[in-house]
């Protein structure tokens, strides 16, 4: 029984290895490496792309649901009556991004113009190298410097924004990519140190190390390994790893330019930000990408807080489910919230939004590290029915005393005549 | 020689001259990104995976952003047809000058003579104890500087903002 | 406390979304080529041509007066007068029109024509569905496809076609009653040259002259 769902568990890795070995008598030496890699990298851009393009469906039918509407519902397979509840929608807009014409502003920069969505798709695909997608599933293991590729990676996407926003030659588009860059860069700092809370404390930047470091058997640096421990030991369940979930989550959205982080695309303000001027299959890969982009962030987030492919619980009928389905489930769940926030949120105002990066994020998220710290130091030396509530109340104070200046500070507004 | 250093040197090479002779500054700023992408290209061929991706997150992610928003808040990017008011080559000599000379030193030295020591493991580990130990008094001279650097402009900004009222 | 706001907005959201499926009521969409909504008797689209007889070409009200034509501020409408005249609903003779084109693509919907029209012969419709494949003969709308009959604007405005009848009806009865008296007048001129005796005989019989009756005979005329 647990042959077979070992089996299932592994069956990406053994089918690759199977996939070589038939090949390995056919192939050039020199060509080995190439088609491991393609090999690799073929789930990546199936499966990812595929979520995206399930994603826009699923996300409009949920705002609509959220806004008492009922959403596409329409598309389904041409000259029949079959709708699949308008799932066919992406493969409509797939197929009309795909014969627009591509409309090039005549004072654009023509190469810049036309670079830019190349420069932002492949650092986001990049980024999917280094997630651990299930148990030895990880394309490009980097034991020294997995966090950092993602990082590095991801910050060269802001370049790609400026490209596409001054080549266009369009206020609009520059404005989007100024806001786009200001944000960026802000949020960068905060998002990077709550990951780094969890580097310090897994003693690791690998993000397959990370994860093993939640495992139940492993010990954790101070912390003895427990063979027989039913409950996982994600990171989430320790007082600095939920404040630095949720705070990686808030930057993790401004990074992918979620609601209520959209102003560089704010539709009422600057039509569509830096990509105002893209159309057809430009403007659709602007479109992947940033999708793309929210992904790997949640994948991220799910590799260094809760667990990465591991189930929660350390006993049977969890334990079947394969790694890469509890990495894709909370994957998906991760997206719904965002869907749920979006349809929730209204956008912030750009000081609003400066404000709360670095008068509410950064301290909190330097609180956070600091804390961390003291749950590392304080393991021998303080229970963890005490250490807990202590390490946690030590995050809500500052967490209270910085969100008072962010309280909507209205007072009853008093009118001269319409009382 | 292998064909990898010689596509990214190729690239990094070209890329800087690119920065240096295009007449449109964005352009230059631009290229000179690539120079940094292929600069970390060469430490990732010799194994130094953290400066390379450091590299990246530093100069492709923050000093390009910061050399893009100085060119665009500071003047035009029009490209201006003006001719260079400075001839290229003294400019030129000076460089291919002390590129000789280095390489010289560098071919005369003994250091190309010894045999190559196994490279050593350098961890992630290792790079922050030596930071955190022998190191600790550059590290906090230059947090000193920025933190300086970072209250001069927050200092400029805000007589900037008294002197608009 | 920072963060209360957002998560008592998500609570909302998230009754809006599980709602919306248990409570149908909710949903204020129509889905509408399958599901339509009963048009509103005030809905007005595009002019149509009122006709009262069977053949709607000879029952048209309109007189080619050209009226609607000078007055439509797109200038969508195209008139050309006929050479002879025919009876109208009065009996009078009218001229009527040859061509009667509106440019579907130009006119606004503004119900200025309908206003100036004397005759009550241009109504507006509430057929909305008015797309068509060919963009320039297809959107230029001719009088046989503008004409419409009396019974179809009862039908989408019932209270405005009451009145335009009554208009009409009083119309004919004014018409009638100048008929009678005029008749009444020429026998009497005739009875008083020929004599007072037999005079009366020789008159015509008198037509029916209340508007209740008027009013039913109006629309069959």
């Amino acid at each position: 029984m647990a042959d077979f769902f070992q089996a299932i568990d592994q069956f990406p890795v053994t089918l690759k290895h199977w996939l070589m070995t038939q090949l390995g008598g056919v192939l050039p030496e020199w060509a080995e490496p190439l088609v491991s890699a393609a090999l690799s990298i073929t789930p990546i851009l199936a499966v990812f792309p595929l979520m995206f393009a399930l994603t826009t469906v699923i996300e409009r039918k949920g705002l609509g649901r959220i806004q008492n509407r009922i959403g596409p519902n329409r598309v389904g397979i041409p000259l029949t009556n079959i709708r699949l509840a308008g799932f066919g929608q992406f493969i409509a807009d797939g197929i009309k991004s795909l014969i627009k014409e591509d409309v090039v502003p005549r004072a654009a920069d023509k190469v810049v113009h036309f670079l830019a969505p190349i420069a932002l798709l492949i650092p986001v695909l990049l980024t999917y190298s280094v997630l651990p997608f299930g148990r030895n599933m990880v394309p490009l293991d980097l034991p020294q410097t997995g966090l950092l590729f993602f990082f590095a990676v991801g910050a060269s996407t802001e370049l790609s924004v400026f490209m596409a926003g001054w080549s266009s030659r369009n206020k609009y588009s520059l404005l989007g990519a100024m806001r786009a860059i200001a944000q960026m860069v802000s949020y960068e700092i905060p998002l990077i140190l709550s990951a780094l809370t969890v580097v310090m404390m897994a003693g690791t930047l690998s993000l397959s190390g990370i994860v093993e470091r939640q495992m139940w058997h492993v010990a954790m640096p101070g912390i003895p390994g427990d063979q027989d421990g039913l409950l996982a030991r994600w990171f989430l369940f320790t007082p600095w790893g939920l404040v630095g979930f949720f705070l990686f989550l808030t930057a993790a959205a401004a990074e992918a330019n979620r609601t209520p982080f959209d102003l560089p695309e704010a539709e009422s303000e600057i039509i569509a930000g830096y990509f105002t001027e893209y159309s057809g299959f430009k403007f659709a890969i602007f479109f992947l990408a940033e999708y793309l982009g929210l992904f790997a962030m949640c994948g991220l987030g799910i590799t260094l807080f809760l667990g990465g492919w591991l189930p929660p619980v350390n006993f049977a009928p969890f334990t079947w489910i394969p790694s890469w389905c509890w990495f894709l489930g909370k994957l998906s769940a991760l997206i719904v919230l965002f869907i749920w926030l979006r349809g929730t949120l209204p956008r912030l105002r750009t000081d609003q939004l400066m404000g709360f990066a670095w008068k509410f994020l950064l301290p909190m998220t330097l609180i956070n590290l600091v804390v961390a710290a003291l749950w590392h130091l304080l393991a021998n030396s303080i229970p963890l029915v005490a250490r807990w509530p202590l390490c946690f109340a030590m995050l809500a104070v500052p967490y209270w005393l910085l969100g008072r200046g962010f309280e909507a500070k209205f007072t009853k507004r008093e009118y001269r005549f319409a009382n | 020689m292998t064909l990898p250093f010689a596509i990214i040197a190729g690239l990094t090479v070209g890329s800087a001259i690119a920065a240096m002779s295009l007449r449109n500054l964005v352009h230059c700023a631009l290229s000179l990104v690539l120079t940094f992408a292929g600069l970390a290209g060469l430490y990732l061929q010799l194994n130094a995976e953290f400066v390379g991706f450091t590299q990246i997150l530093v100069y492709v992610g923050a000093v390009a952003i910061l050399i893009v928003f100085a060119i665009l808040l500071t003047r035009s990017t029009e490209p201006k047809d003006e001719p260079a008011t400075v001839t290229p080559w003294i400019g030129i000599a000076v460089a291919v000058g002390a590129f000789l000379t280095m390489a010289l030193a560098v071919l005369a030295s003994p250091v190309g003579k010894r045999v190559a020591a196994p490279a050593p493991e350098v961890s992630v580990k290792t790079l922050g104890q030596k930071l955190m130990t022998d190191y600790v008094l550059p590290l906090e001279v230059m947090a000193l500087l920025l933190t300086a650097a970072m209250l001069g402009a927050v200092i400029i900004a805000m007589k900037d903002k008294e002197g608009q009222r | 406390m920072l963060g209360t706001g957002i998560l008592k907005g998500m609570v909302e959201t998230a009754k809006n979304f599980a709602g919306s499926y248990h409570d149908p009521e909710r949903l204020t969409t129509v889905e509408y080529p399958e599901q339509r909504i009963a048009s509103k008797e005030n809905a007005r689209q595009f002019p149509f041509l009122v006709h009262d007889t069977e053949d709607p070409m000879k029952g048209l009200r309109c007189v080619a007066c050209q009226i609607c034509e000078k007055e439509c501020p797109p200038q969508c409408i195209y008139i050309v007068k006929s050479k002879d005249k025919r009876a109208d609903y009065k009996g009078q003779m009218q001229f009527y029109p040859a061509t009667f084109d509106i440019d579907l693509s130009v006119c606004m919907s503004c119900q200025i024509c309908v206003e100036v029209c004397p005759f009550e012969s241009i109504k507006m419709d509430t057929e909305f569905e008015l797309s068509n494949t060919d963009r320039f003969g297809g959107l230029l709308v001719n009088k046989h496809q503008l004409a419409k009959s009396n019974e179809h604007y009862r039908k989408i405005h019932p209270t405005e076609a009451a009145a335009s009848d009554a208009v009409l009806a009083a119309e004919t009865a004014k018409a009638q009653a100048k008929a009678k008296a005029d008749a009444e007048a020429k026998a009497a001129k005739a009875a008083a040259a020929a004599g007072p005796v037999g005079a009366v005989a020789s008159a015509p019989a008198p037509k029916p002259s209340s508007p209740a009756a008027a009013t039913a005979a109006a629309p069959a005329a």
